[in-house]
C-alpha cells in the first residue's frame, strides 16, 4: 500500500456537546486512506458516514481528534492561500444531484467558476473550452454549458456534479451517497464513469454508501460504521467473505442475491447492539484480528474473533 | 354498420386529437427554459394575476402620462364649484372648482411614488442587513437582530406621525418614513432564507470549491433569495399605498394642493361631501381598492410562480 493521503485519528463530532441533547455523531473513529485506492464507508442512515465525509471536507468543525491531509492537519489550515490549495485537492460528489447544483447559475458558471477561482484558466474563452471538454469527459454534450440545472435529469445532473468535482484535478474525491438517488441503470453508468476516471487520472476515492453490494463492487477497502463508530475495517474481499462483527454480518445478510434459489433461503440476521454488553472498564477499540482486518471489540473478545476467523479460513 | 363505423371513427379521431394536444402540452411542459422564463410562464398561466398586472400597469401608465391624459389642470379652478359628474367634467368638480378626474389622475403620481420608492428604500436596507446578518452570523447577527426587534416593537403608525410632525408633512417625508421603518420584516425573511440556504448542498459545494463567504453569500445565495424579496416587495407597495392614504387622510401625508388618493378622500371628512357629493370621495376610494387589490393579486401570482405551485 502506498502513502496515506488522509489520516483520520480518534475523530469525534458531537452535536450539542455537554447538553442533555448531546448527539455523538462520530465517536473515536480512526482510519487511513491510501493514495490511489477506493475506500468505502458503509453503514445505515445515521451511522455517521456522511458526517465523516463532511468533516474530511472541512465543511464542519470537529469536536476532537484530527484529520490529516497529506500530513497536514486540516484544522490548522487558516490562510486563504492554504485553504484554496486544500479545496483544490479534495472535492466532493453530493448525494442529491438536483440539490447540489445552484438553480440560478448556468452549467458553464457551475463548472467554470471554480476553474477561474483557482486560476486554472486565463480567459473566458479558455474556460468555456475547458468546460466543454469536461462535459464531454463525463459523457455529456459540450453545448449543455449554456443551460440551467433544472433542465437536466438526475443522471445528467450527477454527471455535471462529477465534472465539477474533477475540474480542479483533485487528488481525492469524496462521493457521498453519490448514486443512491439514481435509477439502478444509471447507478451502474455513474459507477463505471467513476472507475474510468480513477484509471485515467489515478484518483483516490472515499465512497460513502449504505448499499454494501455497491460499496463492495467499487471499493478496495471498506469500513463499516454504526452509531458513530467504525465496527469493522478490512479489504473488501475479506470483509465480504469473512465478516466478523455481528453488524457486518447483519448488513451482508440484507443484500439480496440475484439467484432465486439461494435468495429464497437467505436469512436476515438481526443485529442488536445490546448483545455486546460492554462494561465501563472494558477497553474497547479497533483490534487487528486477521491480516489488516480490524474489528471493534473489547480486549476479552479478541481471542473469540480470532478463533472464529481461523475456523472460517480452514473451512474454505 | 356504416353508421356505427362512422361514429366510431368520429370518436377515435377526436380522441386522437385530444391525445395529440396532450402530448403537445406535455411537450411544452418539458423544462427547456431559464429560471426567469419558467417563472414568467407560470405567472401568465394565472389569469387573475395577469389581469391584475395589466390593471396595475394601466394605473402606472396613467400616472406617467398624467399631463397628457388629464383633461384639466389639477390645481386650477375650472369655474364650476361642486358640480356633479357631467359630460364636461366626468367626475365632477370639488368645492374650489377643480376637476376631480384630473386630480385623481395626478393623485396616482403621489400614491405610486410613495408606494414604490418607500418599498425600494426598505428593500435595500432589509436585504442588505438580512444578508449581512445571515452571512456574518454570531455576534453581528445578534446585533442586527436586536435592532430589528427594537424596530419591530415600535408602534409603527405613531412613530411615522411623530416623524412627520417633527420634520413637517410632505410626499418625501412620508416616503422616507415608511422606507426607514418598514425594513425589519424583510430583513428577517432574508436572514432566515440565507440561514436555510447555507445548509443546502449547492452552497456546501461552493464552500468545497473554495469560494470565500462573501462570494458565497452574494453570488450563490443572494440570487436564490430574489424570489421571496420580489414577492415581499410587491405586497409592500400595496401596504405603503394604504399607509400613505391613511396619513394623507389625517392631513399628515401629501399636502394639498398636490393631490394624492389619500388627501382627495379627506374631503369626505365634511358631512356635506360625504352625504351629497359621492363623486369627490368614491373615485379615489375605488382607485386605492383597485391598486391594492391588483398588486396583491400580482404578488400572490408571483409567489405561486416562484414557489412553483
Amino acid at each position: 500500500m502506498g502513502t496515506p493521503i488522509i489520516q483520520v485519528k480518534n475523530l469525534q463530532k458531537f452535536y450539542n456537546a455537554g447538553k442533555l441533547s448531546e448527539v455523538r455523531a462520530i465517536d473515536d473513529v480512526s482510519f487511513d486512506v491510501f493514495q490511489g485506492e477506493t475506500f468505502g464507508i458503509a453503514g445505515e442512515s445515521g451511522s455517521g458516514k456522511t458526517t465523516t465525509g463532511k468533516l474530511i471536507m472541512k465543511l464542519e468543525d470537529i469536536t476532537g481528534g484530527s484529520i490529516e491531509f497529506l500530513g497536514k492537519n486540516i484544522h490548522e489550515i487558516k490562510s486563504r492561500k492554504e485553504t484554496l490549495q486544500f479545496r483544490k485537492n479534495i472535492q466532493m460528489i453530493f448525494q442529491d444531484p438536483f440539490a447540489s447544483l445552484n438553480p440560478r447559475l448556468t452549467i458553464k458558471e457551475i463548472i467554470g467558476g471554480p476553474l477561474e477561482l483557482h486560476h486554472m484558466v486565463s480567459s473566458k474563452k479558455e474556460r468555456d473550452k475547458r468546460v466543454g471538454e469536461l462535459l464531454e469527459e463525463v459523457g455529456l454534450s459540450a453545448n449543455f454549458a449554456e443551460r440551467y440545472p433544472t433542465e437536466f435529469s438526475g443522471g445528467q445532473c450527477q454527471r455535471i456534479d462529477i465534472a465539477r468535482a474533477i475540474a480542479l484535478k483533485p487528488k481525492i474525491i469524496i462521493a457521498d451517497e453519490a448514486i443512491s438517488a439514481l435509477d439502478v441503470s444509471i447507478q451502474a453508468q455513474i459507477v463505471n464513469l467513476m472507475r474510468k476516471l480513477k484509471r485515467e487520472v489515478g484518483l483516490t476515492y472515499i465512497f460513502i454508501a449504505h448499499d454494501l453490494s455497491m460499496v463492495k463492487y467499487i471499493s478496495d477497502r471498506i469500513a463499516v460504521m454504526n452509531r458513530g463508530k467504525v465496527l469493522e475495517l478490512g479489504d473488501s474481499e475479506t470483509l465480504y467473505r469473512h465478516p466478523l462483527h455481528p453488524y457486518t454480518k447483519s448488513l451482508l445478510s440484507a443484500v439480496p442475491i440475484a439467484n432465486p434459489i439461494t435468495e429464497k433461503n437467505r436469512k436476515r440476521i438481526i443485529y442488536n447492539p445490546d448483545q455486546h454488553q460492554y462494561k465501563d472498564n472494558d477497553e474497547c477499540g479497533l483490534f487487528e484480528i486477521g491480516d489488516k482486518h480490524y474489528v471493534y471489540c473489547s480486549k476479552q473478545e479478541i481471542e473469540g474473533y480470532k478463533r472464529q476467523l481461523n475456523n472460517e479460513l480452514t473451512k474454505s | 354498420m356504416e353508421l356505427i363505423g362512422k361514429k366510431f371513427n368520429f370518436v377515435s379521431k377526436n380522441k386522437l386529437k385530444e391525445l395529440e394536444q396532450l402530448s403537445q402540452v406535455q411537450g411544452t411542459d418539458q423544462n427547456n427554459d431559464s429560471y426567469i422564463k419558467t417563472v414568467l410562464k407560470r405567472f401568465f398561466k394565472d389569469k387573475v394575476a395577469t389581469v391584475s398586472l395589466i390593471i396595475f400597469l394601466l394605473i402606472v401608465l396613467a400616472a406617467v402620462l398624467a399631463p397628457i391624459i388629464a383633461p384639466y389642470s389639477p390645481s386650477k379652478s375650472v369655474g364650476y364649484f361642486e358640480a356633479a359628474p357631467s359630460g364636461k367634467f366626468l367626475l365632477g368638480t370639488d368645492d374650489v372648482g377643480r376637476d376631480v378626474l384630473s386630480r385623481l389622475i395626478y393623485g396616482s403620481q403621489a400614491s405610486l411614488t410613495v408606494g414604490i420608492l418607500s418599498v425600494l428604500i426598505y428593500a435595500a436596507i432589509g436585504t442588505t442587513l438580512g444578508l449581512l446578518s445571515g452571512f456574518l452570523g454570531g455576534f453581528w447577527d445578534s446585533v442586527i437582530m436586536r435592532i430589528t426587534d427594537v424596530f419591530m416593537s415600535f408602534p409603527y403608525f405613531i412613530v411615522i406621525l411623530v416623524v412627520v410632525s417633527l420634520i413637517g408633512p410632505g410626499l418625501w417625508t412620508v416616503t422616507f418614513a415608511i422606507g426607514f421603518l418598514n425594513w425589519p420584516v424583510l430583513c428577517r425573511l432574508v436572514r432566515g432564507e440565507v440561514m436555510k440556504l447555507r445548509k443546502v448542498d449547492y452552497v456546501q459545494a461552493a464552500v468545497a470549491s473554495g469560494y470565500n463567504t462573501f462570494q458565497i453569500t452574494f453570488k450563490h445565495i443572494f440570487p436564490n433569495t430574489l424570489g421571496i424579496i420580489l414577492v415581499n416587495m410587491t405586497f409592500g407597495i400595496a401596504t405603503s399605498i394604504i399607509t400613505e392614504a391613511s396619513l394623507s387622510f389625517l392631513g399628515a401625508g401629501v399636502q394639498p394642493p398636490t393631490p394624492s388618493w389619500g388627501n382627495l378622500m379627506s374631503d369626505a371628512q365634511s358631512i356635506n361631501v360625504l352625504a351629497n357629493e359621492y363623486w369627490q370621495w368614491l373615485p379615489p376610494g375605488i382607485m386605492i381598492l383597485l391598486a391594492v387589490l391588483s398588486i396583491n393579486f400580482v404578488g400572490d401570482g408571483l409567489r405561486r410562480a416562484v414557489e412553483g405551485k
